[in-house]
């Protein structure tokens, strides 16, 4: 036997002097590696336990927020860490996210709930020290609501009188008349057309007595147009006039937006509607004030993806500064001493961690590197409710998981199979035996108690009518059996359980061959946005505590609806709630809206959303809500058996 | 020597103009953009954040305009991580992805080597079979399942390594352990048959029979001939490794290359997709340069072309 194979490597370096440096070289070095795996091996203390000390709150933030800028933020994970970092006029109670005063220290409502006066406190102060007045919530509502800045929440702001004038970019600001002609009707109709995108204009011919025109009414300026070199009237009796358009964007003067800085310390703002939930909406990141000189500095005013929103640029007023960013890694926020109401923050400082793996999360949370994760992979939930039932929470959520019909597309345009699938759907099945957190069965569209409103439960499981009503379409329509459907999801484990299963009971119930093809995220998206399916999954998390987040987007043509139903009566009531400030009228017509979507179903809700989430019992003053909105300042880390 | 690397310099150009267009038309032809969302944003914002992003030109003046850019060296702003340039991306996540694929190579050629040579002299024993048969389970066991494996023994059950981060040296060592054992799998079986090849060549029994010790042959003889297998497996090996690993970075949370560069692909973050997909053409052409040089260096038939 060759006498090397008895040696340890050591030996061999010992003993060998030809090849010595290709063994020092490169073997020894990778010995001492190997060695050090042991010597270095952690036993130090994990971040939750150093974290009691520290008052440090590791925090799972699920993804890297796109935007940290609160005018342009987009995402649950930008509304995380931007609360720390930012407070609106109001703030929110941490258990019921009722408004408390914010920067705001007290408020004024008018008795038409039209006009708010805001009386800012006066130490409140920006992270490098100026006073946040009421001059810079009016500049930051010009700031988001400015068309060139491309905020995708600006609508938010809508609800400000006249704020969506200034918002819609390319109006029909007035007519130049080029040839006032002759013969034609005083009122008709003008419309526009030939232009790419622009919208709901509608106007009137004004003319004189010869039929000559002499001007044009606008009654709505519509949106998006570009410009016109002339056009032409079609009106019958009517000929030879030529008119201009005048397209064009009105300025914040111009526009008379209801927002008024009365003095420095003193803000009103007035509504279209009276809202109800306004004051909630104020917690919403889009209505946060940004430091105008920062803004300024960086040339932010309508420019996106400038560096202001970088650590040791960013200037905010929350009780926390931005301290550090590493992008993928970390974003570290550290206690601001000039917050005004620094007294009652306990944390010194939270890490967010943009985990995106469910698993990796979960680990980082078991070895103590995480106080909270953002979700729990499905499959752990048995696990973990079985094993740490003190360590796991469900939570309900502001949210509603359901699938959407194409009302184009055969057999769904026909209500009696929409309706036949919904009654064919068991939806406490789906709960109790395919998703498992605790979600509530959805047998209405708004989750109940949504801002005080529940719906009547309206989608039942009834699969004996579900199987009449699709014998009498097959009867009518005479077919044989439905034709082969596309149900259509993003790729996820969890979607496409619940997939399976419906796919299942349709098949058990109605007969119906339902084909599962599950699509890329961004490739869905589009999917869904050019209606190139016929049902498909889909899922809503309200924007603020009030039905009309979620039954706001079946109106006609709205951006999210993507059915294609539309319902002019439907459309009405959502007006008509707007107007109202009564809460049980506005409560009857969300009702009659529920109603409407259970008798036309264009959707079919499933369930709704629970927030699950892995916290560690030593996170105090942190309370469900349904929003899944928890104000930092009320957070502490203690250790349990001080509370026990 | 000069005018060599020169040329390969100069090949280089109208390669990576190639991969630029490729990329750049692929990434613009997939579907979705990089601002679509499940809150639908109206049409005439969506228009305007197209066209504050110069996404609303026609796509060949895009290109123009990128290519130009590119000349300047300017790699654009990222879509996806707002307000930062795609170049300090990957400036910051190229040198940890390079750190971890350093790392792991130690011990892919710390295990695989020894494990190889040891194999191939004692061919048939009961060591031979237990090394190549852990090869062969390393070569099949994916990097998903062995580092929550990894992950299980030593963090979970032992708690000596911390299960993520990359923060302290003993964050390195789990990451680089899983992303080695599975090179040294592969260098392990490289090893053993170049080392059988040689050890049967008639050099070997002359050494042999010349009265040199069995240490002696072995390194002084045999391993020169049976490496170069792993030699011409290390190259490529070697750029796959320090361009970043998406599994074992997002296993381990790691801010590397890897994950930067399949997220903007999911995210359609047009600039830093073509980037990352930029830098890694350059490092692969580069270290292909570099293989090259000293393979005429060591060969002089080689040197001659």
């Amino acid at each position: 036997m060759p006498r090397v194979l008895a040696m340890t490597p050591f030996q061999i370096i010992r003993e060998t002097n030809t090849w010595k440096i290709f063994y020092i070289g490169i073997i020894y070095p990778m010995w001492i590696f190997i060695t050090s795996f042991f010597l270095f091996s952690c036993s130090a203390p994990s971040n939750v336990e150093k974290a009691l000390d520290e008052q440090i709150l590791h925090f799972g933030l699920g993804s890297e927020p796109q935007y940290l800028d609160p005018h342009l933020a987009n995402s649950v994970s930008a509304h995380n860490v931007i609360i720390a970092l930012i407070e609106g006029l109001v703030s929110e109670d941490p258990k019921t996210l009722k408004p408390v005063p914010g920067v705001a220290k007290r408020w004024d409502i008018s008795e038409d709930g039209l006009e708010y006066t805001f009386y800012l406190r006066k130490n409140a102060k920006w992270s490098n020290g100026d006073p946040v007045t009421a001059h810079d919530f009016v500049y930051s509502y010009k700031r988001i609501l400015n068309p060139k800045l491309a905020s995708q929440y600006a609508s938010m702001l809508h609800g400000l009188k006249n704020a969506r004038k200034y918002h819609e970019s390319n109006r029909v600001l007035d007519f130049e008349i080029l040839n006032a002609g002759q013969g034609y009707t005083d009122e008709s109709e003008v419309s526009l057309v030939g232009s790419k995108s622009g919208t709901g204009f509608v106007g009137l011919l004004e003319t004189n007595a010869s039929g000559s025109i002499i001007g044009v009414q606008i009654l709505e300026a519509g949106k998006n147009y570009s410009s016109y070199q002339s056009i032409e009237i079609s009106d019958e009796n009517g000929t030879g006039a030529i008119i201009r358009p005048i397209i064009g964007s009105l300025s914040w003067d111009e526009a008379n937006v209801g927002a008024i800085s009365i003095d420095d310390h003193t803000l009103r703002l007035t509504l279209e509607n009276p809202t109800p939930y306004f004051l909630e909406l104020l917690n919403h990141y889009s209505w946060f004030p940004a430091h105008p000189p920062t803004i300024e500095k960086f040339d932010a005013f309508e420019k996106q993806g400038t560096a202001w929103t970088r650590p040791g640029n960013y200037v905010g007023n929350g009780p926390f500064t931005l301290s550090d960013h590493k992008v993928n890694s970390v974003i570290e926020v550290k206690k601001n001493p000039l917050y005004w109401d620094a007294q009652t923050v306990s944390l010194k400082g939270i890490r967010f961690y943009p985990i995106e793996s469910a698993d990796t999360e979960e680990r980082a949370f078991r070895s103590g590197f995480l106080h909270l994760t953002q979700t729990v992979s499905p499959d752990r939930i048995d696990f973990l409710k079985a094993n740490h039932p003190e360590l796991i929470h469900f939570e309900s959520y502001l949210g509603t998981y359901f699938y959407r019909f194409n009302l184009d597309e055969p057999p769904f345009d026909d209500v009696r199979v929409r309706l036949a699938f919904n009654l064919a759907t068991d939806r406490k099945a789906i709960v109790e035996k395919v998703t498992k957190g605790g979600q509530l069965p959805a047998r209405c569209f708004t989750p109940p108690g949504t801002g005080g409103f529940t719906p009547e439960s309206r989608f039942r499981f009834d699969p004996e009518k579900a199987k009449s009503l699709i014998q009498e379409y097959l009867k009518e329509k005479k077919l044989k059996s439905l034709p082969k459907i596309e149900l259509k999801y993003n790729t996820s484990e969890g979607h496409k359980k619940v997939a399976e299963a419906l796919q299942g009971m349709w098949k058990r119930h109605l007969g119906a061959e339902i084909q599962l093809l599950n699509m890329e995220w961004k490739v869905f998206l589009s999917t869904i946005s050019k209606r190139d399916f016929s049902l498909a999954r889909a899922g809503w998390i309200g924007d603020y505590v009030d039905a009309n987040t979620f039954l706001h987007m079946w109106r006609t043509g709205d951006g999210h609806n993507n059915t294609g139903w539309s319902n002019a009566h439907y459309d009405k009531l959502l007006e008509l709630a707007a107007q109202e400030s009564d809460a049980q009228k506005r409560f009857s017509y969300f009702e009659e809206c529920e109603k409407l979507i259970a008798e036309n179903a264009p959707i079919l809700p499933i369930y709704f959303y629970v927030h699950v989430t892995l916290r560690s019992p030593t996170v105090k003053g942190w309370y469900p809500t349904l929003l899944d909105h928890h104000p930092y300042k009320y957070v502490r880390l203690e250790n349990l058996t001080i509370n026990d | 020597m000069v005018k060599f690397i020169l040329v390969r310099i100069l090949q280089a150009i109208p390669t990576l103009f190639v991969i630029a267009t490729l990329t750049f038309f692929m990434t613009r032809l997939a579907p979705g953009g990089p601002f679509d969302s499940e809150k639908n944003i109206p049409d005439e914002i969506k228009e305007k954040l197209e066209a504050h992003f110069g996404l609303d030109k026609p796509l060949h003046e895009q290109f123009f305009l990128y290519i130009s850019n590119l000349l300047q060296g300017d790699l654009g702003p990222s879509f996806k991580y707002m307000g930062w340039e795609v170049s300090e991306l990957i400036a910051k996540a190229f040198p940890i992805s390079a750190q971890l694929g350093i790392l792991s190579l130690s011990i892919a050629l710390l295990i695989g080597l020894p494990a190889g040579i040891i194999a191939a002299l004692r061919k048939n024993s009961s060591y031979d079979y237990f090394l190549m048969i852990s090869a062969m389970l390393g070569i099949c066991l994916p990097t998903f399942v062995l580092g929550p494996l990894l992950i299980l023994i030593f963090s979970s059950w032992l708690s000596w390594l911390p299960p993520l981060g990359w923060y302290s040296f003993s964050d390195m060592i789990l990451p680089s352990l899983t992303l080695g054992l599975f090179y040294a799998a592969y260098i392990a079986r490289l090893t053993r048959a170049g080392m059988l090849e040689t050890l049967n060549q008639d050099y070997i029994r002359t050494a042999r029979a010349k009265g040199a010790s069995p240490l002696r042959v072995v390194t002084r003889h045999a391993l020169k001939g049976g490496l170069l297998p792993v030699v011409t497996f290390l190259g490529p090996a070697f750029a796959g490794l320090i361009s970043g690993s998406f599994i074992i970075e997002s296993i381990f949370f790691i801010p590397g290359l890897g994950r930067f560069f399949v997220t903007a692909a999911f995210n359609r973050d047009y600039t830093m997709v073509l980037g990352t997909v930029l830098f890694y053409a350059c490092l692969i052409i580069l270290l292909n340069l570099v293989v090259d040089i000293i393979q005429a260096s060591l060969d002089p038939k080689s040197r001659k072309k």
